[in-house]
């Protein structure tokens, strides 16, 4: 039978656990004494048990890794038009996306996700399918204001993608034109979001032909 | 050479009376005579900096090509404009006399199809090679499907 918790419960530390006592003061600072609960275990609670005698973490593979995998995402650097100034903003000290574990990396080898940020026309298209299929499973993509979601003001000229999605296969599509580094976080939290129910391991749906 | 005079020589030499907007030239050719007055403008009235060449789509009146050069030490700009007779879609070429001509006249090829006689490389510049039809054709239709991403 199983015993849901009261939240586990971190056994204190003992002085004699540390090297020195400036740390565990310092430890004592950052933690009032009332706080007997991790906040990284707090995080991830729904799937510790309580087992009498002690607590033990029983989980899935898929819950620990999609949690691991949402709290880094690391989006390749490809920015196309002017949604990439807002993406740029977005990257930096004002919005710092890195709060969430994001690093714009600059390799698509490396990286999990990649933000579409603008124009995507017919000779640009195949080079980004290229930079998408670098990148190793499992990969997601965020399709960053009107011209990547649709086409947009350029969706009835004669050398525009009608929407990247007709590229590559897309999770989350940011409105705007271009979408505020408020809209993008907004979008970036929701693939979060998407990320940790992701269900399965191995390879995303086929986007051939 | 001032304005006022470079009217009068291309007048007399070319029997085209060129409208004078400040200190630019403006002169209608015959296409016959286009790479010779071009020759003329680069050796004659000094206009060694090529500035841009295009060509608009009257529809069923035929394409026109408009080519402007500068001298800039004189201040002096001329614009040499040539139809093009309806159907027609051949035109000599300027690369032997501006290199700068060269990649302007692959865009005016990619974009509305004109052919420049005599041009050394004349394949498209802005569009994938496998492209189909001359965008900025006003007949092109621009919603024509594009495999495999329309």
């Amino acid at each position: 039978m199983e015993v849901k918790p009261p939240l586990p419960q971190i056994p204190p530390p003992v002085w004699s656990d540390f090297k020195d006592l400036q740390e565990w003061e310092k430890y004592h600072q950052e933690r009032p004494t009332d706080d007997k609960v991790s906040n990284t275990l707090a995080s991830i609670a729904d799937v510790i048990h309580h087992m009498p005698g002690g607590w033990i973490v029983t989980t899935s593979t898929d819950k620990i890794f999609n949690w691991a995998r949402k709290s880094s995402i690391w989006p390749v650097t490809f920015g196309l038009a002017c949604c990439a100034i807002e993406m740029m903003a977005t990257f930096a000290s004002r919005f710092d996306v890195e709060r969430f574990g994001m690093v714009p990396w600059a390799s698509p080898r490396h990286s999990d996700l990649m933000i579409v940020s603008g124009t995507v026309t017919i000779k640009m298209a195949p080079m980004l399918k290229r930079i998408y299929d670098q990148m190793p499973d499992p990969k997601w993509v965020v399709s960053m204001g009107s011209c990547a979601n649709s086409g947009g003001p350029f969706r009835h000229g004669y050398h525009v993608v009608k929407g990247v999605d007709r590229v590559v296969p897309v999770d989350v599509y940011v409105p705007g034109c271009p979408p505020t580094p408020d809209s993008l976080m907004y979008g970036l939290l929701k693939l979060q979001e998407q990320v940790s129910e992701f269900q399965k391991t191995g390879t995303r749906p086929s986007t051939e032909g | 050479m001032t304005p006022t005079e470079a009217t009068a020589v291309v007048r007399e030499r070319f029997g085209v009376e060129p409208a004078l907007e400040g200190t630019l030239l403006v002169v209608s050719l015959p296409l016959e005579r286009w790479d010779e007055f071009a020759r003329f403008a680069q050796r004659d009235l000094g206009c060694l900096y090529f500035n841009w060449l295009s060509a608009t789509d009257w529809k069923e009146q035929g394409l026109e090509v408009l080519c402007r050069v500068e001298n800039l030490d004189a201040g002096l700009a001329v614009m040499m404009k040539s139809r093009l007779a309806p159907g027609q879609t051949h035109c000599p070429t300027l690369t032997g006399l501006y290199r700068g001509a060269d990649w302007m006249e692959r865009e005016c090829y990619d974009l509305l199809g004109v052919v420049f006689d005599g041009h050394p490389d004349l394949r498209r510049i802005l569009l994938g090679q496998d492209w189909e039809g001359h965008p900025l054709r006003k007949d092109y239709a621009h919603d024509m499907p594009y495999a495999p991403y329309r």
